[in-house]
């Protein structure tokens, strides 16, 4: 298993985990009464591989599971297959992966299999889905419930035939005898039988095996999405269901004084909620609700809050050292050898300042939830990567246990590491109570902005010093708030260290796709280039003479390759840079062609805006281990790419007295199709290697990349994410 | 008043200011259209009016009475995916598929008034439209083919 650092930023927001302990009594009629009749496969826990993917902390009451169960699954009468998962689809097609892995392993077409996800009633327990873990973590247990269902199938069949085991064969979603060429379906042999059974796992099938992992199944419910028939959350309705909407405070952290519904009152249909910071309202429709909103009068009391002005100040100003990079998963590294010997030895020292700004998540279905009680019962459809941590949230919200609260997740309209919370769904059942009924609670896009959390900014110093012959003598890296993931160099050098310094943050952060694996790399590859630069050496030849991991050495090879990088010719206003990197056990380099282009004729009166960075190509070759789905991974590279562009060219959220200033897309710059590069991929399909995820990993170059293109194209060197946000600004 | 929608006559008592987006998703139960930003800057809630592609999230109803409104609900005709969705599907454009039914919508409006386009004329109709997981590349290449499967009076 690959060697995964796990971030976790929200969990110093969310309240911590509390399991009541109780004993689990686990009675094998409560799976078939969920059920029916067929076969039903349990897979044991595997700890600690599994420990931190699945399987309840302590027994947990009043569940028909089991409380240390990784994954499930049924074989009805019918023949349906159906598996069960805690993890989440939000666009990363893990739907799809997972039923590969399952149809692998039973022998069956993909469309056969049926997966039940994130419902806390019906799934057994998942910590999330983030951290690319759903391919190297979820994917082998799916594989192993699906092996033991095979070999149960296979058990059924030599027993239906009265033949031994070897006499069958299983393929294509039936069994077959080999003797007399009789065949059954699943069905078949499972009908009539309540056959449960406990498997600790079973041989899987070898990655240079796979007949069905290893292909581009399509994505499984593409229809569904094409026609409009999917229902994401905000799409689902309840009967009697009513809108709701939040009265939010003027200002980050800003405390409600006054109250006054006297005028809102008179507006017939609406039910209006109070209770302590929390103000909301539940109606008819919305223009009901908006009329509701602006009739309540409200006065808040807003403390000084430091603006984006002063940010990176503000963070080395204000270290948070009683946090300590365990926290966030990791350690610090140790001083490995003498970073001052390093820097005297070496022909040219630099010492250079990063910044990353924060960035909003931006999903495109903004959080949203509906909430509908039944007595002290909650149920919660809500988008979120966490469903039981917000059953968890729920519970803890209301005083009420666990198992009263089902949160159903349906697959959702993205998420990016910005659905970790259920604010949403807290705030939708909070209304819902009083209204009696059920509510519907969409963010509107100013809220998804303002009261969601952000990427971490941050501030990274680095102090290196290089040998004429290129060899690095020394590396010291410190990350103020960004993150630690990803800061260790891959990089063979003696002398250095990287530390990781927590600090206060402004704004509520997060996690968001590859976090700080982005700010950690930009930093990191800039400043080789920028050693490359000082010696005269090639960036790709000074890459591989520092680099002995062999998995980056070759994705930095395959990348150059399909890029000509040795054509490279760099010219004014015209320039290609690379970037390399490693994270959550995947493997990248990213080739990048910029020119700097005169901006889009905006009238006469204006003041000529300063010319764009626009990005012309972009290679991206990933290495991720035994590819599962190639199409769907190069569909994840390149979406990680258009995402990249924003943060590294220009999305920053904008903040003063505890108000964002860009809270809406007219505000806020996303990439558009007008600034889509020609997107080329090099997949390196690793079939003796282990699966790593790969929603995240392919981000972490492109900002680097780009940056570096931009130094060889006008020798100036940006070391602020976003780059451009205001277009290409020579300094002065 | 009377709307519209995929070639059904619906009469409503509605506030004529709601958007066309809310009445659509809460009166008529068409959540095939979404929300996504309510300023028309994503295109989230494209749907089609006379054939051209319109932002619902900023259009009164008062303004569309009679008008014939096509939402992504209705482009499948008698069974059969309209070749932009079988397009998207076949050129996989979408993950989380949350910007999808616009997209589909937006490339109707701009294939009713300009049959083949070039890719500069695609990306400039779409460019109103977010996809946020990034799939642009993609989308185009599915426009394409649907122009090559000579989809384009279909809708």
């Amino acid at each position: 298993m690959p060697d995964i650092e796990q971030e976790r930023y929200e969990l110093f927001e969310a309240p911590a985990y509390q399991f009541e302990p109780g004993n689990f009594d686990f009675e094998r009629r409560d799976f078939f009464k969920l059920v029916g009749g067929g076969l039903v496969l349990l897979l044991a826990l595997d700890r600690p591989a599994g420990a931190q993917e699945s399987g309840r902390p302590a027994a947990f009451r009043g569940d028909a599971r089991p409380p240390e169960l990784a994954a499930w699954m049924h074989i009805a009468e019918d023949g349906k297959i159906t598996v069960y998962t805690g993890k989440v689809e939000v666009g990363q097609n893990i739907r799809t992966s997972l039923a590969q892995a399952v149809a692998e392993e039973l022998r069956s077409p993909v469309a056969a299999i049926h997966l039940v996800m994130a419902d806390t009633d019906l799934t057994p327990y998942d910590m999330g889905t983030f951290g690319s873990r759903t391919t190297p973590l979820m994917a082998p247990q799916m594989k192993k419930v699906g092996a033991a269902a095979r070999e149960a199938l296979i058990d059924l069949a030599a027993a239906k035939w009265k033949v031994d085991r070897s006499s069958i064969s299983i393929a294509n979603g039936a069994a077959k005898n080999k003797t007399t060429g009789e065949s059954a379906g699943f069905g078949e042999l499972t009908h009539g039988q309540k056959l449960l059974k406990t498997v600790d796992g079973a041989a899987v099938t070898p990655p240079s095996e796979w007949t069905i992992e290893g292909t581009s199944a399509a994505k499984v419910n593409a229809v569904d999405i094409v026609t409009g028939a999917h229902r994401y959350t905000p799409d689902i309705i309840r009967p009697d269901m009513v809108p709701g909407r939040i009265l939010r405070p003027p200002a980050f952290n800003a405390k409600l004084e006054s109250f006054d519904v006297e005028e809102a009152a008179k507006i017939p249909g609406i039910a209006i909620v109070r209770e302590g910071d929390f103000a909301g309202v539940a109606a008819a429709d919305e223009i009901v609700l908006n009329k509701a909103i602006a009739a309540i009068k409200t006065t808040w009391n807003i403390g000084p809050q430091p603006s984006s002005k002063e940010l990176f100040a503000y963070l080395k100003a204000h270290p948070a050292e009683q946090r300590t990079r365990g926290d966030f998963g990791g350690s610090n590294s140790p001083v490995h050898g003498d970073i001052e010997q390093g820097l005297h030895s070496a022909a040219h020292t630099l010492d250079a300042t990063y910044t990353v700004a924060y960035i909003a998540h931006v999903p495109l279905e903004p959080r949203s939830a509906v909430a509908e009680w039944n007595g002290d019962k909650l149920t919660v459809w809500t988008g979120t990567q966490r469903p039981f941590g917000v059953q968890a949230e729920l519970a803890a919200a209301f005083k009420i246990p666990d198992d009263h609260v089902r949160v159903i997740v349906p697959d959702t309209g993205s998420a990016y590491g910005g659905k970790h919370t259920g604010e949403a769904a807290i705030e939708a059942a909070r209304l819902a109570k009083t209204a009696k009924r059920p509510v519907k609670l969409i963010w509107t896009r100013e809220e998804e902005f303002t009261w969601a959390y952000f990427r971490p900014a941050g501030v990274i110093d680095i102090r290196s010093g290089v040998a004429s012959d290129g060899q690095i003598t020394a590396w010291e890296f410190h990350n103020y708030n960004s993150g630690p993931s990803a800061i260790d160099t891959p990089y063979d050098i003696a002398n250095r260290t990287t530390q990781f310094h927590p600090t206060e943050s402004p704004l509520r952060q997060g996690s968001y796709r590859g976090l700080a694996a982005t700010a950690n790399h930009f930093a990191r590859e800039s400043h080789m280039d920028d050693l490359a630069a000082a010696i005269g050496m090639d960036p790709l030849e000074f890459r591989l003479k520092n680099l002995k991991n062999d998995r980056l050495r070759a994705v930095l090879q395959a990348a150059a390759e399909k890029f000509g990088w040795g054509n490279v010719k760099n010219e004014r206003n015209r320039g290609s840079g690379l970037a390399c990197g490693v994270e959550k056990g995947g493997y990248v380099a990213t080739c990048a062609t910029i020119s700097i282009v005169p901006a889009e004729y905006q009238g006469a009166e204006v003041t000529p805006a300063p010319p764009k960075v626009r990005i012309d190509r972009v290679v991206t070759a990933f290495e991720c281990g035994a590819i599962v789905n190639p199409e769907h991974l190069k569909n994840q590279i390149e979406g990680a790419v258009m995402m990249g562009i924003g943060g590294a060219l220009f999305e920053a959220i904008a903040f003063d007295k505890g108000r964002v200033l860009n809270a809406r897309l007219s505000q806020y710059r996303v990439p558009r199709f007008s600034d889509v590069p020609v997107v080329e991929t090099v997949l390196v399909d690793r079939k003796d290697l282990p699966s790593a995820g790969a929603g995240e990993t392919p981000i972490v170059g492109l900002a680097p990349a780009v940056g570096n293109a931009i130094f060889h194209a006008t020798g100036t060197r940006l070391r602020s994410l976003p780059m451009v946000p205001r277009g290409f600004i020579q300094p002065s | 008043m009377e709307l519209v929608v995929n070639q059904t006559h619906y009469r409503l008592l509605v506030d004529g200011d709601r958007r066309l987006l809310w009445v659509l998703r809460d009166e008529l139960e068409l959540t095939g259209t979404k929300y996504g930003c309510g300023e028309g800057q994503c295109g989230a809630c494209t749907v089609l009016i006379d054939g051209a592609a319109v932002r619902s999230c900023l259009t009164p109803v008062s303004k569309i009475a009679g008008k014939e409104i096509t939402t992504i609900e209705g482009l499948a005709q008698n069974g059969k995916l309209h070749p932009l969705q079988q397009a998207f599907i076949e050129a996989d454009a979408m993950q989380c598929g949350y910007c999808t039914p616009g997209m589909i919508l937006s490339a109707a409006g701009l294939l009713k008034k300009t049959p083949h386009p070039t890719e500069p004329e695609i990306r400039r109709a779409l460019e109103g439209n977010i996809c946020r997981c990034g799939t642009y590349p993609r989308i185009v290449r599915a426009v394409q083919m649907a122009t090559a499967n000579s989809g384009a009076a279909h809708a």
